[in-house]
């Protein structure tokens, strides 16, 4: 087989697990968009602050110390204590259904029946307190994330491949984690929303607001669980990229990703987001090594993926598999 | 009532005001580059809390250092050049290149001094033509050059053959180098392969599959903030030889191999200042600053790469206030003043040894024509298991003979685009 053609093969592979990754995040938006018309600019901050305080936790350390000893002129930092990872996940869920019940207690249900754009300033704002509330709570350094994530080549792909075609395929072991939970994820999500009565109410406030509170479902309870299950998927998102990069503020901005994924694969389908990042990846990786790295000077996947999006929302303004919107006069 | 006032404003008017040397710190303690910034702005802080705790200032004068925080974001850091130069400012030290062009024609309208040290715009080396902007110790090209001339002594002096792959960020920053590492690869025989990384730098996945297929001898990075922490990681996910990669001196601090783990051994980096605490200051440090709860931050960060820089600068700073003090006679020096001792300063193995900071940085010496100082560096190397960079060579010269025709190139272009009368005459 041409070379060419092999690389193009490993390209496409890493585009595809790039692209579960970009969908990890996308999910976030897409959840918290269905259920309440909200688009969740606070999405990628949400990730940093999941991630920030499963470290935290593992580490024991005291949050809000550096204020702590500012105004007592005390020195601690550390109880002293490593959490199991399990464990430091469980209460890092924890901590994001608290600040789900936070968000909508104190900002979303004073804010019921404004018009999006309120809404979406409305999570601008909470984006950046929750920045600054991040910073204090758990300081800015880069921080190690391990909770035993598997990293680096696949030897066995490598092996087996190099065997097949004498060249072995690059394929990371967190990618392939990361792909596993991103399926579970989803079909976890399927399956609550099928199958459980807090699921079906929450389909039904998707499907119609008013229609949904007129049969009794609490509304301030259905965006409190999506809140708290967007909050676990950005846990999910920030654990992934974390382990990549280290937890450092940059992973806020993971969110920039989501974006192209969103526009193609539509704000309100969960397949949709799946869908949308696997084509994003995998296009903007075989553009790079196709066209853009040989042609363009390179470091054309930023934008690239844009313009795919953008193409697709020509021809499908509501994405791959969102919801036609027609109203009628 | 009247008179009363108007003695009471009499003696205020009459009383001296308190004279400070004002330093402002050009910050950024928020956002994504925010672990970069904060040790740096600690070292900057506490070395002038120190001058004035233990020698009650500079020549008697007590410093004052005014943080504004930039965030890294240019638009910030003019903000903050505005709203401090009317402090009294010596010098500005705008941590940020993007912010340092902005600045280039500010300072130079108003007559204050900037020192960009290892950043900035290269060719404002040329102190002919950039009368007020001084980048000593090192510049990038010094940097890009150093990197090649230790790969030289690594290869018994050739590079014939060799293929080096140049990781940068894709910025005004990340592409400095490439013009002298263009020039270099024709003059050594190498071949130069680029490959930008697109902001922030989170997804590299493209740039380390071309580095697995093409498998060059040597990596050389210009990265910044996520972008080499991911890289370093990614080299570790394909095995690429840490030893053969190497970062410039804002791609070696400790943020950037302590979240990759142990597969961070080996990974090497330009330093243009050394490393640790093994310094007698660091001892006074300690008794008059971190000890007696003064420092800047939480004093955790002391001795770490970017700490140290910023120690670096303000001690540069302080010895350029030193010069001025003694040129013109005065210890309430004004920012022409400042620039002229910047433009006299001598820094060698003497004053570092009595500054109890021995082989701190390298000797260099300042003047009207050259504001780029020696071009020196050092090659660090970090160590997994101890979590500590440690030096690996003495100091190493770039390569004048390319590198001072780029600066004249690139500085006479720009005398010419802004009609600069040339210094020096």
């Amino acid at each position: 087989m041409p070379d060419q053609l092999l690389f193009g093969m490993e390209v496409a592979l890493n585009g595809l697990m790039a692209g579960v990754m970009y969908a990890l995040v996308a999910l976030g938006f897409v959840l918290i968009f269905k259920a309440s018309g909200i688009f969740n600019y606070a999405q990628g901050v949400m990730a940093l602050f999941a991630a920030m305080t499963l470290v935290g936790i593992q580490n024991g350390q005291v949050p809000f110390s550096y204020l702590i000893n500012a105004i007592f002129g005390t020195d601690i930092q550390y109880f002293g204590w490593q959490a199991p990872a399990l464990l430091a996940i469980l209460l890092t869920v924890v901590v994001m259904a608290g600040f789900a019940w936070l968000v909508n207690r104190y900002i979303f249900s004073h804010l019921v029946n404004q018009e999006p754009i309120i809404l979406f300033m409305a999570t601008i704002g909470l984006a950046y307190f929750l920045e600054g509330v991040a910073d204090l709570m758990w300081g800015s350094e880069i921080k190690k994330l391990d909770v035993g994530l598997p990293q680096g080549i696949n030897d066995w792909i490598d092996q087996t491949t190099f065997e097949a075609f004498g060249y072995g395929f690059f394929i990371d072991n967190l990618d392939i984690v990361a792909t596993i939970i991103a399926a579970l994820l989803v079909a976890g999500l399927v399956l609550f929303s099928q199958y459980t009565k807090q699921g079906r109410a929450l389909r039904a406030v998707a499907d119609d607001h008013q229609a949904a509170l007129s049969v009794g479902i609490s509304l301030n309870f259905i965006w409190v669980l999506v809140w708290s299950i967007a909050g676990f998927v950005a846990l999910v998102a920030g654990i992934m990229w974390g382990a990549k990069s280290g937890v450092q503020f940059s992973l806020s901005l993971i969110a920039l990703k989501a974006l192209p994924v969103l526009m193609l694969g539509g704000f309100t389908s969960i397949p949709g987001a799946i869908v949308g990042g696997l084509i994003i990846g995998v296009g903007e990786k075989l553009f790079e090594f196709l066209i853009g790295a040989p042609f363009l000077g390179g470091a054309t996947e930023n934008w690239f993926a844009y313009v795919l999006a953008l193409v697709f929302l020509v021809f499908r303004p509501q994405g791959l598999f969102g919801e036609k919107i027609i109203e009628r006069v | 009532m009247k008179l009363l006032t108007l003695t009471v404003a009499a003696m205020m008017a009459a009383t001296p005001v308190m004279a400070q040397l004002v330093f402002p710190s050009l910050s950024y303690r928020t956002g994504p580059y925010a672990a970069g910034g904060i040790p740096f702005a600690d070292g900057y802080a506490d070395y002038f809390t120190l001058l004035n705790e233990r020698d009650g200032g500079i020549g008697g004068v007590p410093t004052r250092v005014i943080e504004c925080e930039t965030g890294y974001n240019t638009e910030k850091g003019v903000e903050c050049y505005e709203s401090t130069k009317g402090e009294g400012a010596l010098v500005y030290q705008p941590l940020s290149t993007g912010i340092t062009y902005q600045l280039i024609p500010k300072t130079a309208a108003d007559g204050i001094p900037m020192h960009t040290m290892g950043y900035g715009r290269t060719s404002a080396a040329n102190g002919e033509v950039f009368n007020n902007i001084f980048n000593y110790p090192a510049n990038y090209w010094d940097g890009a050059s150093i990197a090649i001339n230790y790969l030289l002594s690594e290869n018994d002096g050739s590079l014939e053959g060799k293929k080096i792959a140049l990781l940068y960020h894709n910025s005004a920053y990340g592409k400095e180098p490439i013009r002298t590492l263009q020039e270099l690869s024709v003059k050594h025989g190498f071949e130069l392969t680029e490959l930008p990384v697109d902001h922030p730098g989170q997804e590299q996945k493209s740039q380390w599959l071309q580095i697995r297929r093409e498998q060059p001898d040597y990596v050389i990075m210009w990265g910044w903030g996520v972008m080499n922490q991911v890289a370093i990681q990614e080299a570790a996910n394909i095995r690429y030889p840490m030893d053969q990669f190497i970062g410039n001196w804002w791609a070696g601090s400790e943020n950037d191999v302590l979240p990759v783990g142990d597969a961070a051994d080996g990974y090497k980096a330009l330093a243009m200042h050394n490393v640790g605490t093994d310094f007698p200051i660091f001892a006074d440090l300690e008794q008059y600053v971190t000890g007696a709860g003064k420092a800047a931050g939480n004093g955790d960060q002391v001795g770490t790469v970017l700490y140290n820089r910023g120690f670096y600068a303000a001690m540069l700073a302080a010895e350029a206030v030193k010069k001025a003090q003694e040129i013109h006679g005065e210890p309430n020096i004004t920012p022409a003043m400042m620039r002229d001792g910047m433009e006299a300063l001598v820094i060698d193995e003497a004053l570092m040894e009595s500054l109890g900071m021995p082989n701190f940085g390298p000797a260099f010496t300042v003047s009207c024509q050259d504001h780029g100082g020696s071009g020196q560096g050092k090659v660090q190397q970090w160590d997994a298991s101890a979590k500590e960079w440690k030096i690996i060579t003495d100091w190493i010269e770039s390569d004048a003979s390319v590198i001072d025709p780029l600066i004249a190139e690139d500085s006479a272009a720009y005398a010419a685009e802004n009609n600069v009368d040339l210094a020096c005459q």
